[in-house]
């Protein structure tokens, strides 16, 4: 993902090779290249009968780092957060080369633009509630997930379960974030600084939202904030969480549970005052639409008039005060 | 209180030196003063070969004992800072290991440690990056072809400031232009915790076809050692100096 030409880190493994480790002898058999990225290769592979996730690199230390990551996870209750280790050793090729490598388990699933949209916008919220859960979980124990991108993102189904993938920017609190990418980035847009905070993911999460709708990103511009705010307001099918996106960006949630609140909040009155913002195709397949009811909406009108109205009336009460007295004076 | 420093420069440039000394063999000079030279190649958008020449980027960064990239323009942001950070990883894991072998013996390096062991040390060298201070000199090449790339190296910088100044460790930047009017290189900003003035100073520009690489590199290396005499001279006015401005 990040821009490398002068330097490939690109290692690549033929389908059928044995990688054997150095320290364990544990062996696995490739089977297919799952993807490359900025500091090393992700390749699908069986041990004995089992599928597992091998990640190389030819830098040592950067394997290390996100071993010790992964184990951090490991000692959190519940072990949903990202995938689970299982073997950590050294390649050496017959060429004498060293590569260090470890293992993960394989999280057979879709991207989550893949899933969005093949099983509709209604489960966009719902995913991110769950990831906000999951953030919430993280952040207690003291780290910030970092490189949160919908690449990073996928979901296992059924049952929908959003799971995050490459922990290569996972860093404790009130460090300096360690890999990001520069589209989910509030440094790159002018919104904050490149610390190690819950909000800083909160942020990155509002981008995946926007990411989706945005498939081929845009540019930050002359003004990035204004184009942070065109771009969500242009943005129909992430309507209904404009307000929550927004406070996102701003940083103004320091920790994930208030936002999944406000999400939540949003999840459970859309049922009422439904907004459909799906495709229409899948509109279509859908059976159980909900119909569209205005009804919800005057009481909520009817109050905010109301407050407006005391507030009128405070106010010039207190000026003719201040007018009495000036007058007596 | 003492904490560890490391110095680098970071070269900034498009082409190949054609004047003055071999820039590798300063260096060399400069890496064994303790101080890291990295560094980075820009191309231009539109270029699709690599120019000839810019294999001397690889070169003088290995002598320098730090990080080279060559990229293109738009990309430079991001490879500006993680240039700096792989370097600091690169040159502390260097000091860890020669720690490593002085308890363990000759031929023991981090790479040699079983995995567990790797990562207890591994810790270490993450631990002292967060906290290290920092000096980096920006060096960049204001040659007649780098004119259109400057805005982007700005931005760049500042970026590279937002990058460090997350940390937890003390920053603080100068940035120097070459070839200079009349001497070798030229002060664009003096030593800095931020680099978020720097907006206004590079319109500064020298025309002509000379890249004196290894002449700049020389007197930026004079830089250190001068800021080093100045500061035993008044070490409690720079001591104050030295606050982070966050």
């Amino acid at each position: 993902m990040m821009n490398q030409p002068g330097k490939s880190q690109d290692i690549e493994v033929r389908p059928g090779t044995f990688v054997t480790g150095k320290w364990y002898n544990r062996s696995y058999r490739i089977v297919k290249k799952l993807g490359a990225g900025a500091c090393g290769t992700v390749y699908l592979a069986e041990e004995g009968r089992k599928h597992v996730a091998i990640k190389f690199s030819l830098n040592s230390s950067s394997i290390t780092t996100e071993v010790n990551v992964l184990k951090t996870f490991q000692k959190v209750q519940g072990k949903t957060l990202g995938p689970s280790l299982l073997d950590v050793d050294d390649w050496v090729q017959p060429n004498g080369n060293k590569i260090s490598f470890y293992v993960m388990e394989y999280l057979r699933g879709k991207e989550l633009t893949t899933f969005i949209n093949e099983h509709g916008h209604e489960w966009l919220g719902i995913l991110v509630v769950q990831l906000l859960s999951d953030l919430e979980q993280l952040h207690h124990t003291g780290w910030v997930f970092g490189d949160l991108k919908t690449e990073n993102l996928i979901v296992t189904y059924p049952p929908a379960k959003l799971r995050w993938i490459d922990v290569g920017g996972t860093t404790q609190q009130g460090r300096a974030i360690k890999e990001y990418t520069e589209f989910y980035d509030r440094g790159y847009w002018g919104m904050g600084s490149r610390k190690a905070e819950a909000n800083y993911d909160l942020f990155a999460l509002a981008m995946v939202m926007l990411h989706l709708y945005h498939p081929n990103r845009f540019e930050k511009g002359t003004n990035p904030e204004k184009t942070l705010l065109s771009k969500l307001q242009q943005t129909n099918e992430l309507r209904p969480y404009q307000s929550v996106i927004q406070k996102a960006l701003y940083g103004d949630y320091t920790t994930s549970e208030q936002m999944k609140i406000d999400m939540q909040h949003i999840l459970m009155k859309s049922t009422h005052t439904t907004t459909n913002y799906s495709t229409p195709s899948r509109t279509n397949k859908r059976k159980h639409q909900v119909k569209k009811t205005v009804k919800s909406s005057p009481p909520v009108r009817q109050s905010k008039y109301l407050w407006e109205g005391m507030g009128i009336v405070v106010v010039v009460c207190m000026f003719y005060v201040v007018y009495i007295l000036l007058q007596w004076i | 209180m003492k904490k560890g420093m490391l110095k680098q420069i970071l070269l900034i440039t498009d082409g190949c030196s054609n004047q003055g000394e071999d820039p590798s063999a300063v260096a060399t000079l400069a890496h064994q003063q303790g101080i890291t030279i990295n560094v980075i190649g820009v191309l231009e958008n539109d270029q699709s070969e690599q120019p000839e020449g810019l294999e001397e980027v690889e070169e003088v960064a290995m002598s320098g004992g730090g990080v080279s990239q060559i990229v293109y323009a738009k990309s430079l942001s991001q490879t500006v800072q993680m240039v700096t950070r792989q370097a600091m990883t690169q040159t502390l894991q260097g000091v860890v290991n020669q720690e490593l072998q002085q308890i363990l013996g000759p031929n023991q390096s981090i790479e040699e440690l079983p995995p567990e062991k790797r990562g207890e040390v591994m810790e270490v060298v993450e631990d002292l990056g967060e906290t290290c201070d920092l000096e980096v000199l920006v060096l960049v090449d204001t040659s007649a072809s780098m004119h259109n790339k400057l805005p982007t190296v700005q931005d760049s910088l500042y970026d590279l400031s937002l990058s460090l100044n997350a940390r937890m460790g003390n920053n603080r930047f100068s940035i120097y232009s070459f070839p200079g009017k009349r001497k070798d290189i030229d002060k664009i900003m003096d030593w800095t915790p931020k680099l978020d003035s720097i907006s206004s100073v590079f319109p500064k520009l020298t025309s002509g076809g000379i890249t004196p690489t290894g002449p700049a590199l020389r007197a930026a290396i004079q830089q250190f050692e001068k800021k080093r005499n100045l500061r035993s001279l008044m070490t409690r006015d720079e001591s104050a100096r030295e606050e982070p401005g966050y």
